[in-house]
């Protein structure tokens, strides 16, 4: 028999590296005063992308490229309209994600039924270790790219000049734009940024995780990524706990099934969606701690040099 | 010798208006030189084209006798010019240190080689100007803010600093030592381009002023030369009207604040502490302070804004009303006419005829919960012809409006109601001299008729002259009232630091010496 | 030659309408390009696309079948943004409203029939309508108890809804003589709505609809309730000068579109469904959104935006059986609408400058 608990922990990591990848790119967005509510569109783009050159390659990295490429075509998109264009944040999201949904069934119509097959991939030499190997070493490395980016985003925001001013511009871009910081074009870079963290994961969802093309498979990620960018308080460590609390949540139900207790699956997949509303209600219930950490122009259009 | 900065036939048009009409100015080096106007004159524009935020759509700039164009406000801080903004261009939520690392560039931090604070604490040290650079800028007050500013602008060893109204946030006191770190920095070399609609300071500090009206220049002076008279002329084309006051007998008590307590609702805010003040009818009552201090907090608690316990904290015509909303307290016969007149006082995107209803919300203009859009159209129009609004009818959205004609618009607006207790934030923030003189009359003559007044400014001389009584409030705590007879600005403004007799935070050497 | 945009003083009337015009042609000739990229004729395929919806009475009466929960959907989302208030969430209040209709009905068609269909279809249409608030319910206090983000609440309370709606077809509504389809049985005629035209499924639901959307006009236009939630919406701290409040502005915003929502739900599943299943709604809800954006958030444009849209699903259903595209095309024709709205929206408060 399998020990549950290192056959646990790997699948817990393993179902919270999409949404950690996601999150840590929608962070960095709302960090430059951006909010993208189109990251379940961009996740879905990506998704069907990367399946698709996965089933035609039969490459894994070359559908997780195409993931990234085609969550930065995307997030370019939701970044001409709400930067040049000046729409509103809020709608522009919900515009992209409607027709994400949309164009990835579309194309994903062809690929129902195909499956690309991922090479095992673990730690060489390290992964054989009783327990430990088996719960932390034998990941897929876009897990281990997910939590290296804790990290990379973790010291680029509060380490780096360049950081200093993303975090400036999402304070008041009208301040940034005085002192003569191109608020756009930094927003726009934080945007394609966000799109490519968000394709990944979307590919990854697509090619490794599940992996096959289901429509709407990426089953509210992305509107959990950006649940977690709040409950994290816009810091890229909480980001991880929380994609970690929620990969828990997500395979925890179907462990407790698999050992014998009896729920009807449908509310065990429910948990993540409970969870993170109870999540967004614990975090927002001070609205002052928010009010500190929250990026101040986050969801405001900015345009610059009127009058 | 050549000059420092020349700009000649500069000009920059706006849809609506001309913001520049063939400018000229010259500022020679080490010179202190005052741009004057009032609002809306255009010398904001002007200035955002020095500094290269805005291009000019036509004019020349020479900077030390050369031809150039500032695409950006990084080519003019190259030039060695920097500005200090009128709305702080600071991140509330970064420390002092970072943002003044955001102001220079990478080159200059480098330049410090990790010394960036100790350079601050000197700089500041040596142009009186002290900051703590590990400290977050929403903790620290508006003068201490714009003291970030100015060290922020020092740093970079400007050739030309521009200053942009500076003096509207400080007390007098802290205006004197400002004009003394400028006074220093002029004479090491340094051109200062001084902003202001203010005379007086103009005069004091000054040795060349150019006056621009209507976004042409109408003057180019010494002012230490001018009068007063001479330089307003020149400004707005008349003497200022000076608004004719009167003594109604005074009434009942209409409003009464006792012993008012407020926790901050939010981080960035001022705790009120135990404030109690009173209003009769027929009388105009003061409120002076530097911005900040938590009169927007005791505004809102007056004005139903944010509802506050215990139910008689503040008693309207003898009701405990501190836990009624504006709605309810509005019908107890409190207007109220907000600082911010677009959003607060005003919906923009809104006619103004809509606009009426969010005071005016009972019979003609709403009948059993049904607007009635004929009604709420006349009342816009009477609005519009009795307070000369000038508006494109009651159809026009608040947003189309400039700023005293809004302001027009709203103190009419709550002036019809004919209300018992009024309630005036900033009544002429922003607004023209024509607009101020007639806001002022009719506040006057609301004063005639019995109602009570409490205005809040941070103009010191509006306050001196339209009250009968000042209140000073700093740092959530409003100190006793002087009749305005027995006042002065030296006192008032030491009062703004918080130093009348009694107050306990108030350092105990200087209290003695207020009492001496 | 560079082109610049550049604010206008006011915004355009002219353009507040010519916009979603303008949109829709866009979003056609779009495609328009689509369909010859995938080796079709566009004219032919917008042909069947979208006049062949539109060519006969069964067709149209299937556009207006389908325009009924959009314009219910849009009418109570059209309230809501215009009080600022983000459900996005009408999908899963029109679920809710569809559970709880049918299981009132599946409670009362028992062989026995205890109760006439005209006590059962109000009765379910009130508890459908119920059913809706109460899950809008939830997005609206904890927005205002918890100041939990509506958008995402109301979202994952879709996803939830979804779930249940599964396990309940799977479970306690499944009908027990249906070989376990997750799917109730099939109510009896007297417990369907009635319809309206011979030899068509239009059924008495599209009077409702219109009415709803008379009423929605003089709530939003006319009340001062409306007026209210409006001001709430376009300036919060306006509404709070004038005394209105804003929790209480959340609550009839989000109540308003659960009820209709709900309402919606259980016409549906009374209406053209006759049965309680796993797909009552084809994505209605998120339709809804871009049928109240493109309505100008104005009741009477949503029952044109609503007609729009409708005409887009039938002519997806035309699509895949005439001319061998996915029905799946509707979803791209939508997403497509809504950003080249946005767009044009744009042409409101900016002028374009060619330098």
């Amino acid at each position: 028999m399998i020990d549950p608990l290192p056959q646990l922990i790997h699948t817990a990591i393993n179902a919270s590296a999409p949404i950690l990848l996601a999150a840590l790119g929608l962070l960095i967005n709302e960090r430059a005063g951006v909010l993208n509510l189109g990251a379940e569109g961009m996740m879905l783009v990506a998704a069907v992308a990367g399946f698709a050159v996965g089933v035609e390659s039969g490459s894994i990295a070359l559908a997780l490229a195409a993931g990234a490429l085609a969550g930065m075509a995307a997030a370019a998109v939701f970044g001409f309209f709400t930067l040049v264009l000046t729409t509103n944040q809020v709608a522009t999201g919900l515009a992209l994600s409607i027709f994400g949904g949309g164009l990835s069934a579309f194309v994903g119509q062809n690929y129902v039924g195909k499956s690309v097959v991922a090479a095992k991939w673990a730690v060489p030499g390290l992964s054989e270790i009783p327990f430990f190997g088996e719960a932390f070493l034998q990941q897929h490395y876009v897990v281990y790219l997910a939590f290296l980016l804790v990290a990379a985003v973790a010291w680029f925001l509060f380490r780096t000049r360049a950081g200093l001013t993303l975090r400036a511009v999402g304070e008041s871009p009208e301040s940034a734009h005085a002192l003569g910081y191109p608020v756009r074009w930094i927003r726009f870079a934080a945007i394609v940024f966000g799109g490519a963290c968000c394709g990944v994961a979307g590919a990854y969802l697509s090619t490794v995780y599940t992996p096959l093309w289901v429509e709407g498979m990426v089953a509210g990620r992305g509107w959990i990524a950006l649940a977690l960018t709040t409950f994290a308080t816009w810091r890229p460590v909480r980001v991880a706990l929380g994609a970690l609390i929620f990969g828990t949540i997500t395979i925890l139900g179907f462990h407790l099934q698999s050992m014998g207790v009896e729920i009807p699956s449908q509310f065990l997949a429910m948990m993540p969606y409970l969870a993170t509303i109870i999540v967004l209600v614990m975090i927002s219930h001070n609205s002052d701690w928010i009010r500190l950490n929250m990026p101040a122009s986050l969801g405001k259009p900015f345009r610059p040099g009127v009058g | 010798m050549s000059q420092r900065l020349e700009l000649t036939h500069i000009t920059k048009r706006y849809p609506a208006v001309v913001a520049n009409d063939d400018v000229s100015l010259s500022v020679a080096p080490g010179e202190i030189h005052a741009v004057l106007g009032e609002n809306g004159a255009g010398k904001s524009t002007l200035m955002k084209i020095i500094f290269g935020a805005v291009q000019p759509d036509a004019g020349e700039m020479k900077w030390n006798g050369e031809v150039v164009k500032i695409a950006n406000p990084h080519a003019a801080r190259k030039l060695g010019i920097a500005m200090v903004f009128q709305h702080f261009s600071l991140f509330e939520t970064l420390s002092v240190e970072e943002n003044i690392t955001l102001g220079l560039s990478p080159a200059e931090v480098k330049a410090f080689n990790g010394k960036l604070a100790e350079a601050i604490s000197q700089t500041g040290e040596k142009y009186g100007l002290p900051l703590e650079p590990k400290r977050h800028v929403h903790t620290l007050s508006v003068g201490e803010r714009q003291r970030v500013e100015i060290v922020r602008a020092l740093l970079s060893h400007p050739k030309l600093l521009i200053l942009d109204e500076p003096t509207s946030v400080l007390t007098p006191q802290a205006v004197q030592k400002l004009f003394t770190t400028l006074r220093t920095l002029a004479s090491e070399g340094c051109s200062i381009l001084y902003i202001s609609h203010k005379l007086d300071e103009i005069r004091a500090l000054c040795s060349k002023a150019t006056v621009m009206r209507g976004g042409k220049i109408t003057g180019v002076c010494d002012p230490r030369e001018e009068s007063t008279q001479s330089l307003s002329r020149m400004m707005i084309g008349a003497t200022p009207p000076v608004p004719q006051r009167s003594a109604p007998p005074l009434g009942e008590i209409r409003i009464s604040v006792n012993s008012l307590q407020l926790a901050k609702s939010h981080p960035f805010g001022t705790d009120l502490c135990d404030v109690s003040l009173h209003v009769r009818g027929g009388e105009i009552v003061g409120l002076a302070g530097v911005s900040g201090n938590g009169q927007q907090e005791l505004m809102a608690a007056l004005s139903g804004e944010t509802v506050v316990l215990p139910e008689n904290a503040i008693t309207i015509e003898n009701v405990p009303a501190a836990q009624l909303d504006a709605r309810a307290r509005r019908a107890l016969g409190v207007a109220f006419v907000p600082e911010e007149r677009l959003g607060r006082g005003a919906v923009p995107v809104m006619p103004l005829a809509a606009n009426t209803l969010l005071s005016h919300q009972t019979a003609p203009q709403v009948r059993k919960g049904l607007i009635d859009p004929v009604a709420a159209k006349a009342l816009a129009t009477r609005i519009i012809a009795r307070f000369n609004v000038k508006a494109g009818g009651a159809d026009a959205t608040a947003k189309s409006l400039s700023g005293g004609n809004l302001q027009k618009f709203i103190v009419g607006r709550e002036l019809l109601r004919e209300p018992r207790v009024m309630l005036i934030a900033q009544p002429t923030w922003g607004v023209d001299v024509g607009a101020a003189a007639q806001i002022h009359a009719d506040i006057l003559a609301l004063k005639e008729r019995g109602c009570a007044i409490l205005i809040v400014s941070e103009e010191i001389d509006e306050l001196f002259a339209l009250c009968d009584r000042l209140h000073v409030i700093a740092k959530g705590k409003v100190s006793p009232s002087v009749p305005i007879a027995q006042a002065n600005v030296t006192q008032i403004g030491e009062w703004m630091s918080g130093l009348w007799p009694g107050n306990l935070d108030a350092p105990s050497q200087i209290q003695t010496q207020v009492n001496a | 030659m560079r082109i610049r945009l550049e604010p206008r003083a006011e915004s355009s009337p002219l353009w507040t309408y010519a916009s979603p015009v303008l949109a829709l042609a866009l979003t056609i000739a779009f495609g328009a390009a689509l369909f010859a990229a995938l080796g079709k004729n566009p004219v032919q395929a917008l042909g069947v696309f979208l006049f062949d919806p539109l060519a006969n009475l069964r067709g149209v009466s299937e556009v207006l079948l389908k325009s009924i929960p959009l314009i219910l959907c849009g009418v109570g989302l059209a309230i809501c943004y215009r009080a600022n208030v983000w459900n996005i969430g009408a999908e899963g209040q029109l679920i809710a409203g569809a559970i709880c209709a049918g299981a009132t009905v599946l409670a009362f068609d028992t062989p026995a029939k205890p109760l006439s269909g005209s006590f059962v279809i109000p009765l379910s249409c009130a508890a459908g309508i119920l059913g809706g608030m109460g899950w809008a319910a939830i997005t609206a206090w904890l927005r205002v108890r918890f100041n939990a983000n509506e958008i995402l609440v109301s979202l994952m309370l879709t996803y939830v809804a979804g779930l249940l709606l599964i396990y309940l077809c799977t479970g306690p509504l499944r009908d027990p003589d249906g070989y376990n389809f997750p799917q109730s049985k099939v109510f009896s005629k007297e417990f369907q709505l009635a319809y309206v035209l011979d030899k068509t499924r239009l059924h008495w639901g599209i009077f409702v609809a219109l009415l709803v959307a008379a009423a929605g006009t003089v709530f939003v236009f006319r009340s001062f309730e409306g007026y209210k939630l409006q001001v709430g919406g376009l300036a919060e701290r306006a509404a709070r000068y004038a005394g209105f409040s804003s929790k209480k502005a959340i609550w009839s915003a989000m109540l308003i579109c659960g009820a209709l929502a709900g309402l919606a739900g259980a016409m549906e599943v009374m209406g053209p469904i006759g049965q309680v299943l796993p797909s009552v709604s084809p994505g209605y809800g998120f339709a809804a959104i871009i049928v109240a954006w493109i309505g100008r958030l104005h009741p009477v444009g949503v029952v044109l935006g609503a007609l729009i849209m409708s005409v887009f699903y039938i002519g997806g259903e035309y699509a895949q059986s005439r001319i061998g595209l996915p029905s799946s095309i509707t979803g791209i024709f939508q997403g497509a609408l809504l950003f080249f709205l946005l767009a044009c929206d744009t042409l409101i408060d900016y002028r374009i400058k060619f330098k």
